[in-house]
């Protein structure tokens, strides 16, 4: 048999899709951010304006109802915003950027967590005392509160050009770096459990280091969890975001993210022109709740302990 | 009159890979006072009738078809609600492992007291705790009315034990299941459990349905034994009978599969019924092979030397020295191991016989002592790499096959991983050698493209073999490589490690708490207690003409077939 084959089959065989195919929530939940992902992916296509572009943007078409309201111009399927921005086109692209920071974050708290997290669970002593003490230093402050701090300095220091050139970037380091401990956590308390098999001595027992034992022995039994913390935590890395672009810090006006325009739109909520703060939100609900149900669903596959209902 | 009747009773597990028939078509009966063993290898379905009986089978298990009356009432078709009235009050149920079949938030007396409570509906309180002093006294719990006020943890195992059988005795029922009571026991504690459930039985007329895989513990134990394969029950018959004329294959064969205290045999029989070796496996001159190749040395006497080998572990940490509490695991430890001899290291659980395995492997390191592998002294040896070519000439075996490889390896990997690291044959033979190696212990080269989850116990602790035979090791650490397997399968395992030692000529040094497995396997055995070793001798003369008093007590305890449990003798 070819083996590319035999581990599709594996694949198709395993607990993981078995258990996909009979939860209704993780069939839905997967499917909506598949098809979120995919229009945040494909946007420049999908989308009918560029709304990085301000030649397309007339300032006569601000504020558009939706198309089913009155006064709707069928060019804006879900209106405008307060420049004239076609509000589909902008959602598709900051749903883009959203995900971008949420993904990027998470890797980067994972690199740093996995790291630390491996280290001092299989060091012990006084490394993990150290290690999981910076931890609870970095967890007692609140991600929000250093974000905003960090961003409000940079925005200053460097300018609100420079910023808004480098915002992106700058969130995905302010909420990586603020996270990990999530992460580390998660791994050391695993490889507590992990390295206290007997396979683990027999590594030792072959002579092999420290370092192929933790990435080739440990790390690889410890996954599990961390696919689950990491789906969760890219769903938080995008609330953390959103919120801090309705604060002002986040993404620049010219590039908005979910979050800038629930921002935007928060002034004209009672002027009645409720779509742009509205339309936006639901769809930063729909993406975090699909994500979260995911994670969910992870964790009770991963975990059996836990498994809710009696076949 | 029967106490309980069982008619073609037949449990299902409804699964993923189609429905699983655990027991299938069961019929017995048992009179009161009477012990009824349930045996049989694990996945026979022998758990499953004891829980089955008081409908605790853990969902989605049910009872498919079948009849179950105690004492003429038909409980198979009870409500949740009624049989609940028959648990504890009817029906005692004695679990596994003491060490966790207590509530460690209540007192003995608590524990004891609700079961009286709700069974005998005894609501006075000082009339429940005389109940309940009575029943400790009756287990056989010295000062009882002090012991009742204490907690779980206050107990040894053995008390603990002790303990689940008041509280199963609580409810005065007339039917005790046992499922594995003394299984998670030393023998010598083990010995006593059995002694009191039996007695118990005698004078209570209860009857007891005692579930074991263990065939000494039926021998020493039952009035009859029913025989478990894979859900049907084979065989059924008075003890004596069917131990001594099984007339089932699968019977003859687990009974042919227990090693015997009696006396030493070359190989175990080669049985039927139990998983065989793949097909088809290509054999391989060990002479000319890669495995033999190794770097052999000239012939010493003692490959290893153990001198005054000391360790204590600290059970409570204190900043000053002086307030710091110890454990002492071993004390003082002497032995030598000779070139190509099978050593053994018996001992209860706690005596230090693993440690000893530890620390001569590299896991733990002695506080004093030294430990000399082929004259190289491996304790604070300030020549790492003459250490780390040591440690390479010696592999351990494993006690449990389930957690020593690494589940998200592919068994060629497993395999293959220490002769590239230590880069032992050129990169491109490897594959060859790997295929080669699980020929060679049985399992077969196409088996190297499976995970070990793929795997049962024994094959697993083959690989596991496999495995420690990659870096062409002189001395092999076996420590309890097949306390977690069935009888039959330990029977094939030690085979394979008696075969290999006889080619390759290794030298190993053997832990187990099982004697009549000691027996078998050694040339010399050393006994530990505390620590400490208590006597070193030549197997024969140690099973023959032990010196020790502690030696003595062991050996008179271990299950033996030939003191059978005679019926006759005491009803």
């Amino acid at each position: 048999m070819d083996p590319a084959t035999s581990h599709w089959q594996g694949l198709l065989q395993s607990d993981l899709i078995y258990h996909f195919k009979r939860d209704k929530v993780a069939i839905t939940s997967s499917t909506v951010f598949l098809i979120l992902a995919l229009m945040a992916l494909f946007s420049p296509v999908i989308a009918p304006f560029d709304p990085y572009d301000l030649t397309q943007i007339d300032l006569m078409d601000s504020e558009m109802p939706p198309v089913w309201q009155e006064g709707a111009d069928e060019r804006f399927l879900l209106g405008t915003d307060d420049q004239g921005r076609d509000l589909w086109s902008t959602i598709l692209y900051g749903m883009r950027v959203s995900l971008l920071i949420g993904i990027f974050a998470v890797l980067l708290q994972a690199a740093i967590g996995i790291v630390i997290g491996l280290v001092s669970g299989y060091i012990g002593g006084r490394v993990d005392s150290i290690l999981m003490r910076i931890a609870d230093v970095q967890l007692s402050f609140s991600t929000l509160m250093v974000a905003i701090i960090v961003l409000a300095i940079v925005k200053n220091a460097f300018g609100a050009d420079t910023y808004s050139s480098w915002a992106m970037f700058i969130l995905i380091l302010v909420i990586g770096l603020s996270e990990w401990p999530q992460i580390a956590r998660t791994v050391r308390s695993s490889v507590l459990a992990e390295k206290e098999k007997e396979y683990v001595d027999a590594a030792h027992v072959m002579g092999f280091g420290s370092t192929r034992i933790m990435f080739k022995h440990i790390l690889p039994n410890c996954l599990s969890p961390i696919f689950v913390i990491a789906t969760l935590q890219i769903a938080n890395a995008i609330i953390t975001e959103a919120a801090l672009s309705f604060l002002g810090l986040g993404m620049p006006v010219t590039e908005p993210s979910l979050g800038s325009l629930i921002s935007i739109g928060k002034e004209y909520l009672f002027s009645g022109s409720w779509w742009i703060t509205l339309i936006p939100g639901f769809f930063l609900v729909l993406i975090v709740i699909a994500i979260n149900l995911m994670g969910d669903f992870l964790r009770d596959v991963f975990n059996p302990k836990l498994y809710k209902g009696v076949a | 009159m029967a106490l309980l009747t069982i008619k073609n009773l037949c449990i299902e597990f409804p699964g993923r890979h189609g429905t699983e028939r655990a027991v299938d078509e069961v019929s017995f009966d048992l009179s009161p006072g009477e012990i009824l063993g349930l045996v049989g290898e694990s996945g026979a379905g022998k758990s499953t009738i004891g829980n089955g009986i008081v409908q605790l089978l853990s969902a989605p298990g049910r009872v498919s078809s079948g009849e179950i009356f105690l004492n003429n009432t038909k409980i198979s078709t009870f409500s949740s609600k009624e049989i609940i009235k028959i648990r504890g009050s009817r029906v005692g149920f004695i679990f596994q492992d003491p060490m966790t079949s207590l509530n460690p938030l209540f007192t003995v007396e608590n524990q004891l007291i609700e079961t009286i409570n709700k069974n005998l509906g005894i609501e006075d309180s000082k009339e429940a705790s005389r109940i309940a002093v009575d029943l400790l006294d009756q287990v056989g719990i010295p000062e009882p009315e002090i012991r009742i006020k204490q907690f779980p943890h206050q107990f040894s195992g053995g008390m603990r034990q002790r303990v689940v059988i008041a509280i199963a005795l609580a409810g005065d029922p007339e039917l005790l299941i046992a499922d594995e009571p003394t299984t998670a026991l030393d023998v010598s504690v083990q010995d006593q459990i059995l002694s009191l459930i039996r007695k118990l039985c005698r004078e209570r007329q209860v009857g007891c349905l005692l579930v074991t895989h263990d065939m000494g513990v039926i021998a020493s134990v039952t009035d009859r034994v029913a025989v478990m394969y894979r859900g049907k029950m084979v065989e059924i018959g008075k003890t004596a009978e069917l131990l001594t004329s099984p007339k089932h294959e699968y019977t003859k064969s687990l009974i042919s599969a227990v090693p015997r205290s009696s006396k030493k045999i070359e190989r175990f029989p080669l049985v039927e019924y139990i998983e065989t070796t793949a097909k088809g496996l290509k054999h391989i001159d060990v002479k000319t092979h890669w495995l033999g190749q190794g770097t052999r040395h000239e012939n010493i006497q003692d490959l290893l030397e153990i001198k005054d080998l000391n360790l204590s572990f600290v059970t409570r940490d204190a900043f000053l020295k002086k307030n710091r509490k110890y454990l002492q695991a071993t004390r003082d430890v002497n032995l030598t191991v000779k070139q190509g001899e099978t050593f053994g290291l018996v001992g209860e659980s706690g005596s230090g016989k693993s440690t000893i395995a530890r620390m001569v492997a590299g896991l733990q390191k002695p506080d004093s002592g030294s430990i000399k592998f082929d004259g190289v002294e491996l304790v604070d040896n300030p020549d790492p790499v003459a250490v780390k070519q040591a440690r390479l000439q010696m592999q351990m075996v494993f006690q449990n096959p389930y957690s020593s490889l690494n589940s998200r390896m592919k068994v060629d990997d497993i395999i293959a991983e220490p002769i590239r690291f230590h880069r032992l044959a050129p990169p491109q033979e490897i594959r060859t050698i790997v295929g080669d190696l699980l020929d060679h212990v049985g399992l077969g080269r196409a088996a190297g493209l499976k995970y070990p989850h793929e795997f049962s116990g024994g094959q697993r602790q083959r690989i596991s073999i496999a495995r420690a035979l990659a870096s062409r090791p002189r001395l092999l650490i076996c420590d309890e490589p097949t306390s977690a397997l069935d009888v039959s399968v330990q029977a094939q395992i030690l085979n394979l490690l008696k075969d290999l030692q006889d080619e390759l000529g290794l030298t190993m040094l053997f832990i187990s708490h099982d004697l009549p497995v000691i027996r078998q396997m050694c040339d010399r055995v050393a006994i530990m207690r505390h620590g400490r070793i208590l006597e070193t001798a030549e197997s024969e003369d140690f099973f023959e003409h032990p010196q020790n008093e502690y030696s003595i007590e062991l050996l008179g305890l271990m299950p033996r077939f030939d003191k059978i449990y005679e019926v006759e003798a005491t009803v």
